[in-house]
């Protein structure tokens, strides 16, 4: 078993991207930065085991989903996600989302609630989910990506299309929950980065192009949209 | 002084188009007293048609939807070779006429047909045929309501699902069904409703055996030529049945708000 949290090699071509996202750290909480279309995204359906496509390999916290002769499906992974724009299930009110990968069971129903609580969301509970406001429904996504105690968190753009005090509210209900996880936060704001992760990838045209501690990135970005990003001279 | 300007023109040349959708029905439902209507209601052949109708109907409704659940999430979800002429082929029976599709099942299912051999001649003029006729003219309501709706679900949905452990076929039960729903609903009725109306493909296939054969649309056609008052209490009967789907369909969305999650 190696040291590191993350050991991902996956390359292959989608579409008119040609993808070679690798990288690997022994840190826990990984940021994504990079522009519109790089394969950010990709990144995370990938890991969660959506993407076929491509070929490597995928280990994370110890575990091997993806080798050359493995191909674990997202079911057996247990991976949290929280795509971009939520993901919630329409049919079902606030807790029967969250509580949708607890299983049955008389523990199930405390699971959920626990996880809303846990979010800041315990008054969402029998709201429907189409009465949420941006923020809580993030916060519902999470709690749901959480109850079913995953192996990992993936976060895409959790922050984004958010008024400025609920951004402030959930950066921190998010620091608090990704604390002690193996998890990856994809973002567009150089104030999430430090917040949400201790390794930082930089993303452009299918590629990881930079990697290393947030603070060693940040200061010393080596392409064009990382300078831009993190507002430093290359 | 300046008034809102009255959009007089365009109301001038829609309504000849508004009273001819709604003057039929009105003169209908005006055309029967109570007293012609009730005695009608007691006619043996009404029963029976209705009868053959109910239990016709049901049965293409249930093989419509069951069969054509599938079809049509196969077709949304694409990525094999045909799904271009198989999405043709649900759309040709909406445009094809009532008549040329019967003509085509008697080639298919009568004695020289592919399938006579098979089924001998006991399919034409059964109430089997009543089932295949009414299949064949109402599947495309349903399947292009569902087709639709299957596109709509979002993959990020079915992702989302199996990574919270469910599998495959079990995210489209527990997510990718419920999603879709409403719509689901809304293209059954419709379908249900052409079957019910359907006439012309039965005509020829089925034929018009009282009984047997002969639908509430075609026990209109036979009444028409004995009993007139008959023929207009059926009418009021089938177009009672038609205003009441479409009211159906159009008040989903206001059903579909008191569903736990959609409330907005």
């Amino acid at each position: 078993m190696s040291a590191n949290q993350w050991d991902v090699t996956l390359r292959g071509r989608l579409g008119s991207l040609e993808l070679d996202l690798s990288f690997a750290t022994s840190a826990a909480r990984v940021v994504v930065v990079g522009p519109n279309g790089a394969g950010k995204s990709t990144l995370l359906r990938a890991l969660v085991g959506a993407e076929l496509g491509l070929t490597g390999q995928v280990c994370v916290g110890g575990q091997t989903w993806q080798d050359a002769t493995l191909y674990t499906p997202p079911e057996r992974r247990r991976i949290g996600f929280v795509p971009q724009g939520c993901g919630l299930f329409m049919h079902l009110n606030v807790l029967g989302n969250v509580g949708f990968g607890c299983g049955g069971g008389a523990g199930a129903h405390q699971r959920a609630m626990d996880a809303l609580i846990a979010v800041g969301g315990a008054h969402l509970g029998t709201r429907g989910v189409g009465e949420l406001s941006g923020g809580e429904r993030q916060r519902v996504a999470l709690a749901r990506a959480l109850a079913a105690e995953p192996s990992a968190v993936l976060l895409d753009e959790p922050l984004a299309a958010l008024d400025p005090v609920a951004r402030i509210e959930l950066r921190a209900v998010l620091h608090a929950q990704l604390r002690d996880r193996i998890a990856i936060t994809v973002t567009h704001d150089d104030r999430d980065v430090a917040a949400l992760g201790d390794w930082l990838l930089v993303v452009e045209d299918g590629r990881v192009v930079q990697q290393g501690p947030v603070n060693q990135v940040r200061a010393g970005p080596e392409t064009p949209f990382g300078a831009a990003f993190f507002g430093v001279t290359p | 002084m300046r008034t809102r300007p009255r959009p007089i023109g365009s109301w001038l040349l829609a309504s000849p188009l508004l009273v001819a959708l709604a003057l039929p029905i009105v003169a209908l439902a005006l055309a029967s007293g109570p007293d012609e209507l009730l005695s009608a209601l007691g006619h043996p052949r009404l029963a029976e048609a209705v009868a053959l109708s109910a239990r016709t109907t049901a049965l293409s409704l249930l093989v419509i939807v069951g069969c054509g659940t599938p079809l049509a999430w196969r077709v949304a979800r694409g990525g094999w070779r045909g799904v271009a002429l198989v999405e043709t082929l649900v759309a040709l029976p909406v445009v094809l006429p009532p008549a040329v599709i019967g003509i085509a099942l008697l080639d298919a299912f009568g004695r020289q047909g592919p399938l006579g051999g098979v089924l001998g001649d006991s399919l034409a003029f059964s109430p089997a045929a009543v089932v295949v006729a009414q299949i064949v003219v109402a599947s495309p309501f349903y399947l292009q309501s569902a087709i639709a709706a299957f596109r709509d679900v979002d993959d990020d949905l079915l992702l989302v699902a199996r990574s919270l452990g469910a599998t495959a076929r079990s995210a489209v039960w527990r997510v990718a069904l419920p999603s879709a729903l409403p719509a689901l609903i809304g293209g059954a009725t419709l379908a249900w409703a052409r079957a019910l109306g359907e006439f012309g493909a039965t005509l020829l296939f089925a034929g018009n055996l009282p009984g047997r054969t002969q639908t509430l649309p075609l026990a209109i056609y036979a009444a028409l030529e004995e009993d007139v008052s008959l023929a207009r209490a059926l009418a009021l009967i089938l177009a009672g049945f038609a205003v009441g789907a479409v009211l159906f369909v159009r008040l989903l969305p206001d059903l579909r708000r008191i569903w736990p999650g959609r409330a907005s």
